[in-house]
């Protein structure tokens, strides 16, 4: 079914776009590279999938991945905020390793490599999700809802004290704000938004494993953000919709005429993230729809 | 345990940690010039191992043909910026750019000729090695000057940033090139000598000797020879070298691409013992980076320090958990160092330029 396919690929932009959002408040509003996004992905997508298989209802595992996600946000924020920007890049990398590695190794409980099979549908009064027609309906409300509440935060005095954050730590702190707690904040609020995409990505896909939130799943999500425009929430999703498109265009463009192996389709994917990356970075940082920056102000020192 | 078992695992430790402190040396160095972290390190590191792999042994024509064409094209890219294009015209017209590529293209199709030659042959094991450091060293030339010298004194994560789209880039065209499955140097299994009950091939003393050899060539290096010496006093401070009549943009080019020979040495020991895959940069190029970290980065004999310890601490601690946990080991140390002592052990960096 064409239609099916189509909404397959509208919903995974969906959750995409919560997914890069969420990173965005880490990475474009607060200026804190996250490189192990994926691990609060992933564990979402765990919590609320084994709360589901224990019987659970949509609702309470959804919001309590996103809750155990945030939880592990403010861990990871709690203990490595206090690192440069760099150092913190590859200490969230670690983290995130560390967190598949232990979903690989955990046992009866996430049984390890095999991953996580025959997660419920989402269901509520009644009425089970089965077509991808109403999975897309519910996924674009729940998005909506995510996207629009990570807005408010972002228009709030809140996102504002975060925004100085990323200008100028040193003026922000001599204003009185507590800046470590306003960043372990905007940490764990990412790790939650990004908690619910994994879980809606565990109950749309019905399988999980921890191999698919590995450090490339981090990086797509990173990619999404800086194309989009570190700090533009309009952005970050039109990221994702560009760069959940770009590989399925590809496929249905380029298969007709040049039979074009699985291997050779993740390699071009992959090599477009390197090259947008590369030539963003050099040549136009603020994005595709990000805020000129005036003067010479550093992304995060 | 036993000896026979204790020493096992030290000659495990040693050949991994020289691995990873040949790795480390080349963080260690960038980012005592540059003050950032070299993230596609780990990539050049991979590359430098298929491309000796390409060397030795005859690669079929599909997979030849794209790669003389990727070692080619970065020859003529690190010849182009040695030539100075612009004194050819008498003054800056647009199709002079056009006739530039057009001719660099020419050069670059017979350039690929000589390298398809090379690579449908089997090559002897120290030629290719030889190939191998040489395109890895132009690799680190060329990255640093289309990508890493226009973001210098920038911020700290732009370059990041670059540099991890780098490791991509370089891993989808290694993905591209040679396909995901896994390759190896096809060698025949070696008989072993016996150390005190423990086994070692050939292949592994020659592991474990050479890169203590590089190690003391390095040394030897930068103590004794004037590049090694400029080399030095950018670390130290690169405003008075530039006074003192050092050319930073020299030094800085010297330093990728020595750290980038040294990762294709790496990449072509571990290509001997091991797999090869488009992929296996990654994660020795987190530990190996946890070796400068533990070594205090910049510090370059903190770095091998640093990579010998990661090595024991990898190999004996397997002893007591389990496997599975063997690549959490040095990730656990790296955020233990992060987290408590981020100057590492031997720096005479300050925590405040850690520290946020």
């Amino acid at each position: 079914m064409i239609t099916d396919y189509f909404l397959s690929i509208a919903i995974m932009i969906c959750m995409y776009s919560i997914l890069a959002v969420s990173l965005n408040m880490i990475l474009g509003f607060t200026g804190l590279l996250n490189l192990g996004h994926a691990a609060f992905f992933a564990l979402g997508a765990y919590t609320s999938a084994l709360l589901s298989l224990a019987g659970f209802s949509f609702w309470i595992s959804m919001i309590s991945g996103g809750c155990v996600a945030a939880l592990f946000g403010l861990v990871i924020g709690g203990s490595s905020l206090r690192l440069r920007g760099d150092y913190l890049a590859i200490a969230t990398l670690g983290f995130g390793e560390i967190v598949r590695i232990l979903l690989k190794n955990g046992g009866d409980l996430t049984r390890g490599a095999l991953g996580l099979v025959g997660i419920p549908r989402p269901s509520f009064f009644g009425i089970v999700i089965k077509t991808q027609l109403q999975y897309f309906v519910l996924y674009l409300i729940i998005a909506v809802l995510c996207i629009f509440l990570l807005w408010c935060i972002a228009q709030s005095p809140f996102g504002r004290v975060l925004r100085g954050i990323r200008e100028d730590e040193l003026a922000v702190s001599s204003l009185g704000k507590n800046v470590f707690q306003y960043k372990v904040i905007a940490v764990s609020l990412g790790a939650c938004f990004a908690g619910i995409a994994g879980s809606l990505f565990a109950h749309y896909i019905t399988y999980i494993e921890p191999n698919s939130f590995g450090f490339m799943e981090s990086i797509i999500i990173v990619c999404m953000v800086v194309l989009g425009g570190l700090g533009s929430i309009a952005g970050s999703v039109l990221g994702a919709v560009l760069l959940i498109i770009f590989p399925e265009l590809f496929k249905m463009v380029v298969q007709e005429w040049l039979p074009v192996s699985i291997e050779m389709q993740a390699g071009i994917k992959f090599l477009l993230y390197g090259v947008i990356l590369v030539v963003l970075m050099l040549y136009k940082r603020e994005g595709l729809l990000g805020e000129k920056r005036r003067g010479n102000h550093d992304l995060a020192s | 345990m036993d000896l026979s078992i204790a020493v096992q695992l030290v000659l495990n430790s040693i050949l991994a940690g020289g691995i990873y402190a040949l790795i480390a040396l080349g963080y260690t160095m960038v980012y005592g010039v540059l003050k950032f972290i070299n993230f596609a390190h780990g990539e050049i590191f991979m590359i430098g191992a298929y491309t000796a792999y390409a060397a030795s042994v005859a690669l079929p024509m599909q997979v030849a043909v794209p790669f003389s064409w990727f070692m080619s094209i970065l020859v003529v890219l690190f010849l182009a910026y040695h030539i100075p294009f612009d004194s050819f015209f008498k003054k800056r017209v647009w199709y002079q750019y056009l006739i530039i590529a057009g001719i660099l293209l020419v050069v670059a199709k017979s350039i690929s000729y000589f390298f398809l030659y090379l690579l449908v042959h089997a090559l002897p094991l120290w030629i290719s090695a030889l190939i191998s450091i040489i395109v890895c060293a132009i690799l680190g030339f060329v990255i640093e000057k289309v990508g890493y010298k226009k973001l210098r004194g920038k911020d700290r994560l732009t370059p990041l940033i670059t540099a991890i789209g780098f490791s991509i880039i370089l891993q989808a065209l290694a993905l591209l090139m040679f396909g995901g499955e896994i390759r190896s140097f096809e060698y025949k299994t070696q008989e072993s000598y016996e150390v005190f009950g423990a086994s070692i091939t050939p292949h592994q003393l020659l592991i474990i000797l050479t890169s203590i050899i590089i190690m003391i060539l390095l040394h030897l290096f930068l103590k004794y020879t004037k590049y090694g010496k400029a080399m030095r006093a950018v670390t130290d401070n690169m405003d008075v070298a530039k006074i003192i009549g050092i050319n930073p943009d020299k030094v800085i080019s010297l330093v990728f691409m020595i750290g980038s020979g040294l990762a294709a040495v790496a990449g072509i020991l571990i290509g001997i013992e091991q797999n090869l895959h488009p992929t296996m940069g990654i994660v020795p190029g987190i530990k190996a980076f946890t070796a400068a970290v533990i070594g205090g980065i910049g510090n370059i004999y903190g770095a091998v320090l640093g990579g010998y310890f990661i090595g024991f601490a990898e190999n004996i601690g397997i002893w007591f958990i389990p496997s599975g946990y063997k690549d959490a080991i040095a990730f656990v140390i790296l955020l233990l160092m992060l987290l408590l002592k981020p100057s590492g052990f031997f720096g005479q960096q300050k925590e405040e330029e850690v520290r946020a």
